[in-house]
């Protein structure tokens, strides 16, 4: 069979995904004191409607989404409110947070949940439950999910394109949860196909996660609903929304556009997941899969976590470590986020915790530029980023411009080969925001 | 641990390749060539080498004094110097031996790397640079070529006695092997040319050991297929067809063979044209590339005044690496206009 692929550029980083998981044991343990960011999503943070000393129910509400691009937020836990405090998240930017401790009894865990039949709810009524349920897009990017599957009036959807590709070395937090939870993520596409009514549904993968697909095809035929699994090349970065929609349905997404520009919606299989999870079973997020791994931790696995769970804990979850690790990393190596403490708390957002190793990270030091020619091979999007590298450092911002920076979507895949060491997603954010400013300014 | 962890933008972890192992493996894998041509042409060639790293580190470690940078171990320099070594012939008479390299290594460092800013922004290959300074400066002794160290190997190059063979010449060679034997007193074979027993510069007279070194670095991807492949294909297809011609054979009928044994093409298609620096940056670039050493090659093999062509091949097409740079780029994903209009 022929796998498909994006046709230019990408790279292939070693895959590591050796975490481990049990079917019995997928939960971490409760955090019995969880600290909830209100900022954990693309768009206005959360407006907390809990005050210091509240007592607040398992799942729910403390954090009002505002406007149109926000999310709820829920608590994990039942407890009491101890404190309310600005928190760094992930990515380094800081955010006001709910701190919670463990207190009364779990409404929920543990006890068999019933499950509410949807069929009989309208596209408006189910997308409303997702709202409130405080889905967001789990790939990373966090979107607000209510507010992508509100079709402008009069469009007509042709494809719906879930991303399990999952390209980033090291996770495997979508590939567990398509192995254990297929019927669910079934109905969960059953519900998006009310919602949406898209001609197809393609769920896309790496070809390392044959046996995911297998599955789920199979789970497909038995519930008689009508979506086809498309095996990839194992190549990253295979999962970027532009380069799968290119594999899948071979059209590029023009520039600056969004998916819907050729007719997809893009989602997350964790997300359907979530979705599930939110129609069917009354939950809000306020769990998700995480990937726990790196040289530095003792035995890699994947689990069940509930946000709010600091990085450390589930270190520990994990056995803790076996080395000093060299930088320990929310999300996957090629685009997540390197934290300076094991304090910072997993959100909706967080795929993987990674403690990598000195000899794993393969840092050195910077040169000059080779002109090697390895960024530009390795770049999915046609750019030069020897050129765009040296044109920011000159403040040459409109040939950068003109040269595409806007079109880089921060991959990494140029940097991780270049020789020189030079940080060149760095460069290319750093001179996209300075022109983003400039603009404003205008 | 606080102090211990890194904070960085993504990518978060490296290939593992830099500066340093790309240099550092280039000047091993050319180690091989240079043990051949210490031990065919005697002790001498080794100082020669030695003289022109020594040199080269010199001129790089006074670089650095200036730019206040700290280049000297990034293996830059230590290669410009081997390759300028590699690239000399095994004797010279007098005091030679100490000043020609040394001005090709200083010329190389100083003028066509220094100048323009360091590492990574020369235009030229450094070591090619370097190389024609001095041929062009002490011509006579860079045409010396009197190393007769074995059995079969005498005088000039074996593209040397070939074109001086073929001039006013009027026996039956029909091939340059055989005229090579006509004009010399001792016979060599395609055998010998791939081993090295013939005369040339101190590094390129194996073509065995340079291959071993290039394979190495091929798997290590540090030189790429898409120059070596276009320039060798460029070259052969070229030969075949013209070089006949000068035997009186006809079109069609060049001895490849012969050709991508002599001449320092091994040394020069692996080694010098595909340095990075001053190849073009793109795939398609790099092939446009490898098709003008290779054309380029063989026009001043077969026309040109001077035997050889391969560096000057390569130095004209570094020239000119800039223009198909801007005409070799690769398209903007979600810019195609035609596809666009077409949904
Ligand atoms: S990979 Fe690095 S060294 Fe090579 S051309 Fe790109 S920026 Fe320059
Ligand atoms: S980070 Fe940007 S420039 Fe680099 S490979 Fe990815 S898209 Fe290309």
């Amino acid at each position: 069979m022929k796998l498909k692929s994006f046709p230019k550029g990408g790279i292939h980083p070693p895959h590591r995904k050796n975490s481990m998981y049990s079917k019995d044991d997928l939960n971490a343990t409760i955090p019995s004191i969880a600290i909830i960011p209100l900022s954990q999503h693309i768009g206005a943070p959360a407006k907390c409607v809990v005050k210091v000393g509240d007592i607040v129910k398992e799942e729910d509400l403390i954090g009002e989404s505002v406007g149109f691009v926000s999310a709820n937020i829920h608590t994990p836990i039942p407890g009491e409110v101890i404190e309310i405090k600005d928190v760094y998240l992930p990515s380094g930017r800081v955010s006001p947070a709910v701190v919670i401790e463990t207190k009364g009894e779990f409404t929920r865990l543990g006890k068999p949940l019933e499950v509410s039949s949807w069929e009989g709810l309208d596209k408006s009524e189910l997308v409303d439950i997702i709202k409130r349920q405080g889905i967001v897009g789990l790939g990373g990017a966090t979107f607000p999910t209510h507010v992508k599957l509100t079709l402008p009036e009069g469009v007509e959807l042709e494809h719906l394109i879930i991303n399990a590709a999952e390209c980033e070395p090291y996770l495997s937090s979508d590939h567990v949860l398509m192995l254990e939870y297929s019927k669910e993520i079934t109905t969960g596409l059953k519900i998006l196909k009310k919602i949406l009514d898209p001609k197809n549904i393609y769920v896309g993968m790496e070809v390392n996660k044959k046996d995911a697909g297998e599955l789920l095809t199979n789970t497909f035929k038995e519930e008689s609903l009508d979506a086809s699994v498309v095996l990839l090349k194992n190549k990253y970065p295979q999962g970027a929304e532009k380069n799968l929609v290119r594999a899948i349905i071979g059209k590029e997404i023009p520039s600056g556009k969004l998916p819907l520009s050729v007719g997809v919606i893009n989602l997350n299989v964790s997300t359907v997941y979530a979705i599930y999870e939110a129609v069917c079973l009354n939950r809000p997020l306020v769990e998700r899969f995480v990937t726990i791994a790196g040289g530095a931790v003792k035995k890699p696995g994947v689990y069940r976590v509930r946000v709010g769970s600091t990085a450390k804990s589930l270190i520990e979850e994990c056995g803790g470590l076996i080395e000093e690790p060299s930088k320990v990393i929310f999300g996957g190596p090629m685009m997540g986020f390197t934290v300076f403490d094991l304090d910072v708390p997993i959100t909706k957002g967080t795929s993987g915790i990674l403690a990598l190793t000195k000899k794993e990270v393969n840092a050195a030091k910077t040169t000059n530029c080779l002109k090697c020619g390895r960024c530009v091979d390795g770049c999915p999007m046609g750019l030069l980023p020897s050129k765009l590298y040296k044109l920011i450092d000159h403040n040459k911002y409109d040939e950068a411009l003109d040269e595409g920076l806007n079109d880089c979507v921060e991959c990494g895949s140029c940097a991780y080969n270049c020789p020189a060491h030079l940080f060149l997603v760095q460069q290319f954010r750093s001179g996209k925001s300075i022109v983003r400013r400039s603009k404003g300014a205008k | 641990m606080k102090d211990k962890l890194v904070i960085t933008s993504s990518p978060q972890f490296h290939n593992g390749d830099s500066t340093l192992t790309v240099m550092w493996s280039v000047s091993l894998a050319l180690i091989p060539a240079l043990v051949w041509g210490v031990a065919m042409f005697g002790l001498s060639s080794l100082w020669i080498v030695l003289v022109s790293i020594v040199s080269a580190t010199f001129a790089e470690f006074i670089l650095n004094k200036i730019y206040n940078k700290s280049s000297l171990w990034d293996g830059s320099a230590f290669l410009t110097g081997l390759l300028i070594g590699l690239n000399m012939p095994p004797q010279m008479p007098g005091l030679a031996w100490i000043y020609v390299p040394l001005g090709a290594s200083f010329f190389a460092i100083f003028i066509v790397k220094g100048a323009f800013g360091g590492l990574g922004n020369n235009w030229m290959n450094p070591a090619l640079g370097g190389r024609v300074f001095v041929f062009f400066s002490w011509t006579k002794h860079m045409t010396v070529w009197e190393v007769p160290m074995l059995d079969g190997v005498t005088g000039a190059t074996p593209l040397g006695a070939v074109k001086s063979g073929l001039l006013g010449y009027s026996g039956s060679a029909n091939n340059p092997l055989s005229l090579l034997n006509e004009v010399r007193d001792n016979s060599i074979s395609y055998f010998d040319l791939f081993l090295g027993k013939i005369g040339g510069s101190i590094g390129e007279v194996s073509a065995l050991l340079l291959l071993v070194g290039a394979i190495y670095l091929i798997i290590k991807k540090i030189i790429r297929w898409e120059i070596f492949a276009s320039y060798l294909l460029t070259f052969t297809v070229f030969i075949w067809i013209f070089d006949g011609t000068r035997f009186g054979n006809g079109l069609f009928t060049g001895d490849i063979l012969f050709h991508l044994l002599s001449g320092g093409l091994i040394l020069g298609v692996f080694f010098m044209a595909t340095d990075m620096v001053t190849s073009p940056i793109s795939a398609k670039g790099m092939i446009i590339y490898g098709i003008g050493c290779g054309f380029l090659t063989f026009l001043f093999r077969v026309y040109g005044a001077n035997p050889e062509g391969v560096s000057l091949a390569i130095i004209v097409m570094n020239i000119i690496v800039p223009i198909i740079n801007r005409y070799s780029k690769p398209r903007l994903f979600g810019h195609n206009k035609k596809e666009l209009e077409n949904e």
